[in-house]
């Protein structure tokens, strides 16, 4: 019952000031704002990366070894992968898929344009497993090739155009491809991909520039990893084993430390909020000096004095922080829709937890600024307090 | 030494000084503001105190009030000793006995004349629903019921000091200190009050103390107690 008289006694306090209160609320709607907002666009930049990077994270990618490219490393090209390291690759793995993949860059001519574009060479089987068809239909013979979304976009290639392939020959489009995004294995949103004959004809090489290996479970990639590394790294390194979904988890580990810091530079505007309300709260108590001399002379006790100026802390952080958490659902949608140009991720729950993280960031940074107001106010001699003028 | 101070305390007084002397150390020197002060005060006692400012006489009055404690000597409220009590014991000892009338009234600025007088009676019991008791006492006191719900800025110095009575008698304490009660009142006024203090004294018991510089109101009481340089020095009545 004290409680309910404390509270009411700090509203009506609240009230009385109510233009430094005012002011009060505002700097906590303004660091809750910023802090939910701010947390909104980590979020969403994360899971948009998240998106556009998680349909390769069942992968393994086996490239030759890079090792001793480096300074004085003796500057040779890495070999290629051979059939017969894909071979072993394939009975090491099984039953998951094992696909060898050619690619080079080449200059090529679409009409009357010349532009430069990565040319992957595949076999037909694996192509679907891999890639997703937007229009049109797979390579039918080895002189058809389809086309990445962005490459057909940006140089207006539709289903039936032709293709030069530098001086390699020509090639009729079947298919666009469904944009990707971007991968650790291949990135065919910017270029063509071909039949592996025809990739071998055309450029005579002898041995793969990779293998992807898909994982159908993926609690077992490093198990399967360890097994190409005993097969093919027995006696010297000759490949080299990258698991797409650590490089994921790395990626994501980092944007996500990086959401997080500017999560905590928008918390230093609620910090700035926070001394406000100290600021204003101490105000308080000196202004009510005599007023506490008079209430512990009629026998209110110290952690009574210390409740009731608690009490307007949480006021005002209730106020500014249930107001901030309303609006921070605006500003989370401003930041996303103007940074990411996307606001499909501002209502997923990992998003709008940040709203209860800026809610209870804003409570508590007005408990924590109340406290010491409110244990200076406890702590006056009741003497001199009534003797204050 | 226990069974000694209980044997102070056990005199029957409702306030008793034995040897109290308060020390105020300040950086340009000590300040002894009572000075081994015996004093016995009985139940239903009125008592003024008189003698020049800085005489030791609000000393007095806050020692007696448990808003401080003595530097040495035992102070007995009630037969209780205070010195080493703890400052929420020495609180609720004052909230439970002991009301206090200012003389520039001390009312609450936020709460209504009705809300002034509910809050020491709501910390006591914690509960919000004694209006009854809060409006007797208003009553008694004198003030027009349409006053009640009016904040302490909308009341005039009287009827703001008989709210200030009323809040002291709420908790029905046996004993009530006053400070120059009348000092911030017209001669008209003044008088209502002091016959409202002198009413509670006479027929509800209640033991006042009052301080003042004002003998014809020092009259009112049936002792008169003078201090200088925090010394007793004189008692008549």
């Amino acid at each position: 019952m004290h409680s309910r008289m404390f509270f009411d006694f700090a509203r009506r306090n609240v009230r009385l000031h109510w233009l430094r209160s005012l002011l009060a609320v505002l700097g906590i709607i303004i660091g809750v704002v910023t802090i939910v907002s701010i947390g909104i666009l980590g979020n969403s930049l994360v899971l948009a990366i998240s998106d556009s990077l998680s349909t390769v994270g069942d992968s393994i990618i086996v490239s030759p070894h890079a090792g001793g490219m480096g300074f004085g490393g003796g500057g040779s090209a890495p070999e290629l992968i051979s059939d017969r390291d894909v071979e072993q690759i394939r009975r090491a793995v099984a039953p998951h898929v094992t696909i060898p993949v050619y690619s080079g860059a080449s200059r090529m001519k679409i009409g009357n344009e010349d532009t430069v574009g990565v040319v992957y060479g595949l076999k037909s089987d694996d192509i679907p497993i891999l890639l997703e068809l937007a229009e049109g239909t797979y390579l039918r013979g080895s002189s058809s090739a389809m086309v990445g979304a962005r490459f057909a976009e940006q140089n207006d290639i539709k289903v039936g155009s032709r293709i030069t392939v530098g001086d390699k020959g020509s090639l009729r489009v079947v298919g666009i491809l469904k944009e990707r995004g971007m991968g650790f294995d291949i990135n065919p949103d910017y270029g063509i991909v071909v039949e592996s004959r025809w990739f071998e004809d055309a450029y005579g090489q002898d041995g793969y520039d990779l293998v992807i290996v898909k994982v159908k479970d993926l609690n077992q990639i490093d198990e399967v990893k360890v097994e190409i590394e005993r097969q093919l790294n027995r006696r010297e390194t000759v490949v080299d084993v990258i698991d797409t979904r650590a490089i994921l988890d790395t990626i994501l580990t980092a944007f996500g430390q990086i959401s997080t810091f500017t999560t905590a530079i928008g918390g230093i505007s609620l910090i700035v909020a926070g001394v406000s309300i100290l600021n204003i709260m101490l105000m308080s108590v000196t202004e009510r000096i005599k007023e506490i001399g008079v209430l512990r002379s009629i026998g209110t006790k110290r952690q009574e004095i210390r409740r009731m100026f608690l009490y307007e802390a949480l006021i005002l952080g209730l106020i500014g922080s249930g107001i901030g958490g309303v609006l921070s659902i605006f500003g989370g949608y401003a930041v996303s829709l103007v940074m990411l140009q996307t606001t499909e991720y501002l209502f997923v729950p990992s998003s709008l937890i940040y709203i209860a993280y800026g809610i209870a960031f804003g409570i508590g940074t007005s408990l924590l600024s109340g406290l010491y107001p409110a244990w200076k106010a406890s702590n006056l001699n009741p003497i001199e307090a009534l003797r204050h003028e | 030494m226990e069974e000694e101070i209980n044997a102070i305390c056990s005199n029957g007084s409702i306030i008793r000084f034995h040897e109290v002397t308060k020390v105020y150390p300040l950086p340009g020197g000590d300040v002894v503001a009572l000075d081994s002060v015996n004093l016995d005060l009985d139940p239903g006692d009125f008592v003024a105190i008189m003698g020049p400012s800085g005489s030791g006489k609000s000393t007095l009055l806050n020692l007696m009030g448990c808003l401080d404690t003595p530097t040495s000597g035992e102070l007995c409220i009630k037969g209780r000793n205070i010195r080493g009590m703890s400052d929420e014991e020495l609180t609720v000892l004052r909230r439970d006995n002991i009301g206090f009338i200012f003389q520039v009234f001390n009312l609450l600025p936020l709460l209504t004349a009705l809300e002034n007088v509910q809050y020491p009676l709501i910390l006591k019991t914690g509960n919000r629903e004694c209006q009854d008791r809060c409006q007797a006492v208003l009553a008694a006191m004198e003030l027009d019921e349409s006053l009640y719900s009016h904040k302490p800025s909308e009341l005039s110095g009287g009827q703001q000091q008989r709210v200030a009575i009323a809040r002291a008698l709420v908790n029905d304490p046996e004993i009530l200190l006053a400070d120059e009660p009348t000092g911030n009142l017209d001669s008209k006024t003044g008088t209502a009050i002091m016959a409202l203090l002198d009413d509670l004294n006479r027929n509800q018991g209640k033991t006042i103390v009052m301080v003042t510089h004002d003998p014809a109101i020092a009259r009112y009481a049936r002792r008169i107690i003078r201090i200088v340089d925090g010394k007793i020095t004189d008692t008549e009545g």
